[in-house]
């Protein structure tokens, strides 16, 4: 029973954490899902939200505003990758890898060279949007469920315009989609730009969330931004094909992973196994579907013949 | 209205595996004419659709539309004045799109795409009307993902898109080849009709002899990258598909007199 409570204690921190890793989700959901590219700038994009947004932050400027400032950096380094892709004709994953590692000599010098830079401290208290770990948790999750109910309305609206499908039928089908007069080099450099920018605010949540921007801090986020879109897509889209609740699944994904994070966690595994096992539920979700079928076309054939 | 002036193009240039897929091509379209292509295997058929329409850059030669040249323009840009439709269904349609967001993308070709709301409620009135007129039982499925439905179907609501911005041009790329022969007809049938409704300028391909002399008013071979036969109007009308057998026989017997002379 007391360790049943115990755990039910972890969960808001869980929940919080799959808030903005949710949001960070949401962006890499347009690459991956809505253009089809993999890409990884992200790893470097959210620690660039971060620093941008912390150095801000420290150098008192307001904290709605280092965020939007945070969003564009991040927007930036989109903007690097797919021009990267597009016009050089880089494969979107090495341009994606190349913006990753220019980002890290980006982030240490946002960072004024250090590669941790602290934001908490009592004179920070007021200057945040969220508080820190499970610190004030109750106005956290208010807050941060505000601005993720915001940005999926945005993000419906904006991919229900005739602009928004355009993105979406580019990364669908590209040759028709230049038959239907679209700038598909366009569409996909502006989906990695806006892409980004939501990761770089996510990036900026995560330092307040965590009380500082850390160089390391964006390894391994696709992977975990990866794990929130394909587990919340493996719930809903048994339910439901609308576009708004695909947009909800990404967040629902994001919550449950960090809940079965947290309970791993708080059942014993030691810290260092986690980034494999992160890794090995993207592999075993991304991998079971396309098994499940090879198994079973297999299986038809062989009563076929039989 | 379209003009094509000894347009050449060479894949894999200076390789083993080069291939002069158009040489020296030239051809002249009036309003309204209605072309049917035929030829054997890498005649250039497909090769000189995808030179009108800006998929790779040609080697030498001017494409004209209406006056003006669009040589330079890249794909996306000539699709203003362009339809077209593809030999593979899911070609020319988002599979995992509703059928309604495939006919607004089509809606907007050549547009600016605004950043309003792109399907509104008169829209789908619109969309729903001209679905009723396909007769196809499409009517009631705006909100079907494109990929739900069939071969034909696909082709059928592409024809449509292809027409929608009452193109320049419409291009059709052996768009019923994939299509069990019920739906071929139904399809080519279609394909007579909007054409004529719209009073467009087309190009056909098509593998089917029948086809190419029951549909349109100018039938064209074409044998190594260049128009061999040209016929229309009246000419065209009486000709027969033991006519182009002969004709094809006649190409046969050249290309292996060409290969023998190589070999020698």
């Amino acid at each position: 029973m007391e360790t049943l409570l115990t755990w039910i204690g972890t969960l808001p921190g869980a929940i919080g954490q799959g808030f903005v890793w949710g949001i960070m989700a949401l962006g890499l959901y347009i690459t991956f899902k809505i253009l089809d590219v993999a890409d990884l700038t992200v790893d470097g994009s959210i620690c660039t939200g971060a620093a941008v947004c912390t150095m801000l932050i420290l150098s008192g400027v307001n904290v709605i505003v280092a965020m939007i400032v945070a969003f564009f950096a991040g927007a930036l380094a989109g903007l690097v990758t797919g021009i990267l892709h597009t016009i050089m004709g880089i494969p979107a994953i090495l341009a994606g890898i190349l913006t990753q590692l220019m980002l890290w000599s980006v982030n240490l010098l946002i960072m004024s060279g250090k590669a941790n830079q602290p934001l908490v401290g009592f004179q920070f208290r007021d200057k945040v949007l969220i508080s820190t770990g499970t610190n004030n948790i109750v106005k956290t999750l208010i807050i941060l469920g505000i601005i993720i109910l915001m940005l999926i309305c945005a993000l419906y609206w904006f991919f229900g315009t005739q602009f928004g499908i355009s993105l979406r039928s580019t990364g669908n089908n590209r040759s028709m989609s230049r038959a239907q007069g679209i700038n598909t080099s366009f569409t996909t450099v502006f989906g990695l730009a806006l892409s980004n920018g939501i990761v770089a605010l996510a990036g900026s949540l995560l330092a307040q969330q965590q009380g500082a921007a850390d160089i390391n801090m964006g390894r391994g986020a696709i992977v975990i931004g990866l794990a929130a879109v394909i587990v919340g897509e493996a719930i809903i889209s048994k339910i439901s094909s609308n576009f708004f609740l695909k947009l909800f699944s990404v967040i629902v994904g994001a919550i449950i992973y960090w809940i079965v994070f947290q309970t791993v966690i708080f059942l014993g595994l030691p810290s260092e196994y986690l980034k494999m096992l992160s890794a090995l539920v993207v592999a075993i979700f991304l991998g079971v579907p396309y098994i499940k079928k090879q198994w079973f076309s297999k299986k038809a054939v062989l009563k076929k013949n039989a | 209205m379209l003009e094509i002036k000894n347009v050449s193009k060479t894949f894999n240039a200076g390789t083993i595996n080069e291939k002069k897929a158009l040489n020296q091509l030239n051809l002249k379209l009036e309003n309204e004419d209605f072309v049917t292509v035929i030829g054997g295997n890498g005649a250039g058929k497909s090769t000189m659709l995808n030179a009108i329409t800006g998929v790779f850059r040609i080697d030498s030669g001017e494409v004209t539309v209406d006056g003006q040249n669009i040589t330079n323009l890249p794909e996306y840009k000539r699709a203003k004045y362009i339809g077209r439709v593809f030999q593979d269904p899911m070609m020319g349609t988002a599979a995992d799109m509703w059928v309604e967001e495939n006919l607004s993308i089509a809606e907007s070709r050549g547009k600016h795409r605004t950043i309003k709301w792109a399907i509104t409620k008169k829209d789908r009135e619109r969309f729903r009307e001209l679905l009723t007129q396909l007769d196809l039982g499409l009517e009631n499925r705006l909100s079907t993902k494109m990929g739900l439905l069939s071969g034909g179907q696909r082709q059928a609501i592409t024809l449509l898109m292809a027409a929608m911005q009452k193109p320049k041009l419409l291009l059709l790329d052996e768009h019923t080849a994939a299509l069990d022969p019920a739906t071929a007809s139904k399809v080519l049938a279609l394909t007579d009709r909007i054409v004529a409704e719209n009073h467009l300028t087309a190009i056909m391909i098509t593998h089917n002899m029948k086809d190419a002399i029951q549909h349109g008013n100018r039938l064209i071979m074409m044998n190594q990258g260049k128009i061999i036969y040209d016929v229309s109007g009246e000419e065209k009308a009486k000709l027969t598909k033991a006519d182009l057998m002969a004709k094809f026989a006649e190409i046969a017997g050249e290309n292996q007199e060409s290969d023998r002379m190589l070999l020698n």
